[in-house]
């Protein structure tokens, strides 16, 4: 699914600059689910945010899916982003304005899909995180647990091969954050490739593989036997 | 390529983000929508002023000059100076004949008198006129006709009454056609009563009778007062007005340079006077207009600018979504154009309104100082289109800066 080679990342702070990803080799294979752990600081996001190409690495190879990812106009950028991706924010990132329907909808928006078409299946999506009754409510009206099943509907409405979770149960409580990660782990039953970064360890231990960063490189790769969350429900 | 214009989420977009900031939109478009008011408002009203006064000397065409004679003022070809002028109507053929560009010219003479009916008179300014005056100065007629040729050919006793003569000497309600009144004693039978028009030229002219006839009871001989001259449309009335006293001065032996000889108006000279103001008054009014209307749109560019800023995060979401930087732009011009057409729209709307209360307090009545305020369509459209491509080009600026940053950049924004 994806290849990294030699990725270099640094941040220019005033006159110097921060090396932060200083040389990750990562593959991964499709229908994984890799959980990234590191202390605060250990450059996480920034790795998430390269393979998502919402940022630009400085030097060493990205392919995903066969294709590499190098020197992006921002246009195709968005195209791959809209095909293969699927974003989960830990803030959940809802437009506050829209209701729930229309935030699952809108990647399919930008897809250049029929509104018709486009309605029933974000429709269909929010049904698979069981929030059909809240189709026409705005974020604002919903717990943190159902904004974070509203961002999954839309993460997975385009219906992306790749889905990228920054820290998607760092703002719910454990047993909000177990349901979560139940439907993440149906999604990988059902074969969509999911890299999540995470603090926490039973999260962690919820994916199938382990990928430690410190310092900038990547510190430990651990294949794990996954915890199915709904024993913990 | 404008397909998305006729989509129902272009709009449904522009809807949304209108009502999520309100406030925010309507404050913007107050600028636009005052800057087309203002420029409908004045345009309106010059466009009115500019009516009235056309239609005060609407009855005059207006590229005329009157010359008449004076006393001259320099001695010449061993006449003295202080020698009286008087213009003949072989001066005037020869005039008519011999200078270039004369559309039409009208000879006239003028008398005052006392004008009696039954047991009511008064003074009146009796005019001898041929039938040609009517073309160079139309006469509204209420009543019967203006003099005509076989009223000069036969030295007709007939008149045609002004509607103030009229008032002076007829009963309400009186029909004056066919009536007779005595003008020096003599019976002159009415054929026609005209309007009073707004702006008198010259003496006044309460009546009209034939040249001919005034001819006779005054013993004029050939002898006229003086002489109205109407140029062609693509002559100088100027011209016209130096060319043919130049005639006149070598007609009856007066110095080349004597400047005082003849009397003269040049109405074109005048109308061109006004005219020019009016030029300048809707010049003035497009200036203020359209500087206003700048200042609107900038107003719109500046505060979507601020909205870009506020949605950073949103417009990272969309990019994180799939948007691409064309997508995010456009959307973001359409919404800079819609408010821009609305508040448009709105301002014309209330500019007409305001015109139509300009033609209610001012527009009414026959001395109106704003006759038929209005725009044309034209300006309208003109109007409109500025505020598409004003709209468009503001609109650029916070859609470049909604997609100058990296996604990730947008989305860490707070
Ligand atoms: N845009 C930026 N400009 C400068 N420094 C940055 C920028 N983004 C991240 N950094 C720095 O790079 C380092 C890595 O940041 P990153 O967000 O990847 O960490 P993280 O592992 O996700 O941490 P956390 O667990 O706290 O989310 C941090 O020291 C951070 O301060
Ligand atoms: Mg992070």
């Amino acid at each position: 699914m994806l290849k990294i080679h030699q990725l270099h990342k640094s941040y220019p702070i005033g006159d110097s600059s921060l090396h932060v990803l200083k040389g990750i080799d990562l593959n991964v294979e499709d229908g994984e689910m890799v959980a990234i752990m590191g202390s605060s600081g250990s450059g996480k996001s920034t790795l998430l945010n390269i393979i998502g190409m919402l940022d630009e690495a400085d030097s060493g190879d990205y392919i995903l899916d066969g294709l590499p990812i190098k020197n992006l106009t921002e246009k195709k950028a968005a195209v791959y982003r809209n095909k293969f991706l699927g974003f989960i924010f830990q803030s959940f990132n809802l437009i506050n304005y829209k209701n729930a329907l229309e935030n699952v909808a809108l990647p399919l928006y930008y897809q250049g899909m029929k509104r018709k078409e486009r309605q029933e299946k974000a429709l269909f999506h929010l049904g698979k995180v069981g929030l059909t009754d809240w189709a026409k409510h705005l974020p604002k009206e919903l717990s943190g647990g159902q904004k974070q099943r509203v961002a999954i509907a839309r993460a997975l409405a385009a219906n992306p091969k790749l889905l990228l979770a920054d820290e998607p149960t760092g703002a719910l409580d454990s047993a909000t954050s177990h349901e979560i990660m139940a439907f993440i782990q149906q999604l990988n039953d059902e074969g969509k490739t999911i890299l999540m970064v995470t603090h926490e360890e039973d999260i962690a231990n919820m994916c199938k593989r382990i990928v430690r960063l410190k310092d900038g490189v990547i510190m430990e790769d651990e294949k794990v036997n996954q915890v199915r969350a709904q024993e913990h429900v | 390529m404008f397909r998305f214009l006729f989509d129902r989420d272009t709009w449904q977009e522009v809807f949304d983000s209108f009502s999520k900031n309100k406030l925010r939109s309507i404050l913007t478009m107050v600028g636009v929508w005052w800057g087309i008011l203002l420029l409908i408002g004045l345009l309106g009203s010059a466009r009115g002023l500019e009516n009235s006064f056309n239609r005060l000397f609407g009855s005059f065409a207006t590229n005329s000059v009157f010359v008449w004679g004076q006393s001259t003022s320099k001695p010449f070809m061993g006449f003295q100076e202080g020698r009286q002028v008087k213009l003949s109507l072989s001066d005037a053929k020869k005039v008519e004949e011999n200078v270039e560009g004369i559309e039409f010219l009208v000879p006239r003479n003028q008398n005052q008198a006392t004008v009696v009916r039954n047991f009511l008179s008064g003074s009146f300014g009796i005019n001898g006129d041929y039938p040609l005056l009517d073309q160079v100065q139309k006469k509204n007629l209420i009543h019967g006709r203006f003099i005509n040729q076989n009223d000069i050919d036969d030295n007709k006793k007939v008149v045609v009454i002004s509607e103030d003569a009229y008032k002076q000497l007829f009963e309400k309600d009186e029909m004056p056609i066919g009536e007779y009144i005595e003008i020096n004693n003599i019976n002159f039978m009415v054929i026609g009563m005209f309007e009073n028009g707004n702006v008198n030229m010259g003496p006044t002219s309460d009546m009209h009778i034939p040249f001919t006839t005034f001819q006779q009871i005054y013993n004029q001989g050939d002898r006229i007062g003086w002489m109205m001259i109407t140029g062609k449309p693509e002559y100088d009335i100027k011209q016209i007005e130096e060319d043919a006293k130049l005639l006149l001065k070598n007609l009856n032996k007066i110095h080349p340079k004597d400047s005082r000889a003849f009397g003269s108006f040049n109405l074109g000279k005048e109308f061109a006077k006004i005219t020019g103001f009016l030029t300048g008054m809707q010049f003035l009014t497009w200036f203020v207009g359209i500087a206003t209307l700048i200042a609107g749109v900038f107003a719109i560019g500046n505060i979507l600018l601020i909205t870009v800023k506020e949605r950073t995060k949103e417009i990272g979401v969309r990019r994180a979504l799939g948007a691409t930087p064309f997508e995010i732009k456009r959307q973001i011009v359409v919404e800079a154009v819609f408010l821009t057409i609305v508040a448009g729209i709105f301002g014309i709307i209330t500019g007409g309104w305001i015109l139509i209360g300009l033609d209610a307090a001012f527009g009414q009545g026959d001395d109106a100082a704003i006759v038929n305020a209005s725009v044309s369509i034209s300006v309208v459209f003109i109007a409109l289109v500025i505020l598409v491509i004003l709209g468009t080009l503001i609109g650029l600026i916070p859609a470049f800066k909604a997609t100058s940053v990296k996604p990730i950049e947008a989305l860490r924004e707070e």
